[in-house]
């Protein structure tokens, strides 16, 4: 049953990924991308893992492949729907490449035999199911081992979410314009808040006047 | 299969080259952006597998910050798309010579 | 340790969560008509069947026998797979959620389809992935408004989910489980609405803004995009949408149900704790139900400004002051 469950889970995931990589329109890649990370969430659960699961549901699927989204609608990138062929580079070194690559990491991945009983950690399924889940296992090794890389993952999403508003913020240019003499402003004699306000509503060219 | 840890770790490399491959040949900017997310998906995959077969959480951690290193990739990535899409209408990444605009 | 009856227990358990999401739409929308019509001193609808009854079932078989029309120039893939993406996680949310407690009939019987130890998170997840359904049908459809109506529910959801989930962090907290079983029996004594008052109210709001419904309803703003983004929905496919707007409204009351106002928790008969806790359970999300209606009937559609500046300035630092609160709570009182 689990055997069964686990080949088709990997087969879709296959084909969808396969999709994501080969379809013409990035939409369609998307939305097959979408059934990979299901794929990848059901072989998740089968490995006893619902917690990261379901996280993985919420976070690839439920908003970073949303935002995809949502930016291609935004951009209207259908419209550039006339992706050209392929360099001869890129036909050349990355077929072979990608067939090195695969080769390689099957070759890894199939020599990887299941770990002898000296090597376990201390986190069986027993001791989970006494714990309450996979979620608290992890959280109990989040505030223990790995809390360091837990706040730096948390500094590096700011600074993330920082970096994103300040790349994709419209340059405006009425602030811009108004810039040198704001801060003359606010170099030279103190003036009235009054007037400060007022020379703000001005267009530029008669504030130049006023100096 | 289902009990082997071969299983898993054998599909992850399959969608970590499937992902590198599109990286590689598709000049679609976004395309390129969405092969990203699936290498980073059959590396999820085996680390989630290694976690549960070795006992250990260290796996499952790295599969959780890896999420958040996902969204702050894709976070940047779609802000620079975006930021394309106002200064140069373009978006197949051969085309994008120039560093500065 | 599985034998026969589990199977057809689990056979009806499901046939029930099936009728609920078929049968529930039909009567909030008869109630939401007949409701709004109260509020507005009108009548509503009473021509079908005795006292207006029947207007669904009529607006149903019209809904069947209309023509199904695809727009022309658009993706046809995506344009069937919306509807699907609208109803099937709405369908998955009605199978954890727990209707009553546990009860004896012969065996031990618990009033609900699974009890999941990550309930919650399943809930969140599909809840998420509401947004699919509006993004595709929106971008296949190949028409300005539907592509508008799928710019604005994307949006919005986003930017509500984070709230939504803020709030629910404050109840996890306090439970300290993800299972909804265990949340509502961790109610025992004393309701999650009394210590998180505030995450109350940001998760009804952030609800109804999942949903999209009035006053948060400007992914189909009929007055400005005619309806959003299922404006070339017709037929059946249209019927589709309406029905996982429904089951959404009637997961989210549950929801309030079971993660604030203690679930099946209430004053029971001895020996009717079953049938006194589903009673209880659907009493109190019928209120929520009730509440839906009430603001469609008495409050105006927010500015698209207002409605990104009420979830970025307002709901998200309301809820991390209630996470606050409700760590030093759980501290002092634990």
């Amino acid at each position: 049953m689990s055997d069964l469950a686990c080949t088709w889970l990997g087969l879709m995931a296959t084909i969808f990924g396969l999709g994501t990589v080969l379809l013409r329109s990035p939409v369609h890649s998307a939305l097959s991308l979408v059934m990979v990370v299901f794929h990848v969430a059901g072989l998740f659960v089968l490995m006893g893992a619902g917690f990261l699961a379901a996280l993985q549901v919420i976070v690839y699927a439920g908003a970073i492949i949303v935002l995809f989204l949502f930016t291609m609608m935004l951009l209207n990138l259908e419209q550039h729907d006339n992706e050209p062929h392929m360099h001869r580079y890129q036909k050349w070194l990355g077929f072979p490449l990608g067939g090195a690559l695969l080769i390689e990491a099957t070759w890894i991945a199939l020599a990887q035999a299941n770990p002898s009983e000296t090597l376990l950690g201390k986190y069986s399924p027993e001791r989970l199911s006494e714990l309450g889940g996979t979620a608290f296992g992890i959280a109990d090794a989040m505030f223990t081992s790995y809390l360091l890389p837990f706040e730096v993952a948390g500094v590096l999403l700011l600074a993330a979410s920082v970096a994103a508003l300040s790349l994709a913020r419209k340059p405006d240019e009425d602030i811009m314009k108004a810039m040198p003499d704001m801060v003359s402003d606010a170099a030279g004699s103190m003036t009235q808040p009054s007037v400060q306000e007022s020379k703000l509503n001005q267009s530029p060219t008669e504030r130049g006047d006023n100096h | 299969m289902a009990d082997y840890l071969n299983s898993y770790l054998f599909i992850g490399a399959i969608l970590f080259t499937l992902g590198a491959f599109g990286v590689l040949v598709r000049r679609n900017i976004i395309v390129v952006l969405l092969s990203v997310e699936l290498m980073l998906q059959g590396v999820n995959l085996s680390l989630g597998a290694f976690s549960t077969f070795y006992h250990d959480m260290g796996g499952y951690m790295l599969v959780l910050l890896s999420l958040a290193i996902a969204a702050a990739e894709a976070v940047v990535g779609l802000a620079i798309l975006v930021a394309l899409s106002r200064h140069v209408d373009e978006f197949y990444v051969d085309r994008l010579k120039s560093l500065r605009w | 340790m599985v034998d026969g009856w589990d199977i057809v227990i689990l056979a009806i358990k499901g046939l029930v969560v099936l009728a609920l999401l078929a049968l529930a739409p039909m009567i909030f929308v008869l109630a939401e008509r007949k409701i709004l019509g109260r509020i507005q001193a009108r009548v509503g609808p009473n021509r079908v069947g005795p006292r207006g009854y029947l207007q669904t079932f009529a607006d149903a078989m019209k809904l069947g026998a209309k023509e199904d029309l695809i727009p022309p120039g658009g993706d046809k893939l995506i344009f069937w797979l919306a509807p699907l993406f609208m109803a099937v996680p709405a369908a998955t949310s009605l199978s954890v959620l727990p209707i009553g407690p546990e009860v004896e009939i012969g065996r031990t019987i618990g009033l609900w389809v699974t009890d999941l130890n990550v309930g919650v998170l399943l809930i969140l997840a599909m809840g998420s992935l509401a947004a699919y359904g509006p993004v595709m049908s929106g971008w296949s459809s190949n028409s300005k408004y539907a592509h508008f109506g799928a710019l604005r529910s994307s949006a919005q959801v986003i930017s509500y989910e984070i709230s939504l989930g803020l709030a629910v962090l404050a109840v996890l907290m306090y439970a300290g489980s993800f299972s909804l079983v265990d949340i509502v029996n961790s109610q025992k004594q004393m309701w999650h609405i009394v210590p998180q008052i505030l995450g109350f109210f940001i998760f009804a709001a952030s609800a109804v803004a999942e949903t999209n419904r009035p006053p948060f309803d400007l992914p189909e703003a009929e007055t400005e995009i005619v309806a959003g983004y299922h404006v070339e929905y017709s037929g059946m496919r249209w019927a589709m949408f309406f029905l996982a707007e429904y089951a959404n409204m009637f997961v989210a009351s549950m929801l309030v149900t079971i993660l604030y106002l203690g679930g099946w928790n209430g004053w029971t008969i001895p020996g009717l704790e079953g049938i006194m806790g589903v009673m209880w359970t659907l009493l109190k999300a019928f209120f929520f139900i009730f509440v839906y209606f009430w603001l469609r009937a008495v409050l105006p559609r927010l500015r698209y400004d207002q409605l990104m500046g009420f979830c970025w300035k307002i709901l998200l630092p309301a809820g991390v002051l209630n996470l606050f609160l409700v760590a030093i709570l759980r501290t002092i009182w634990s």
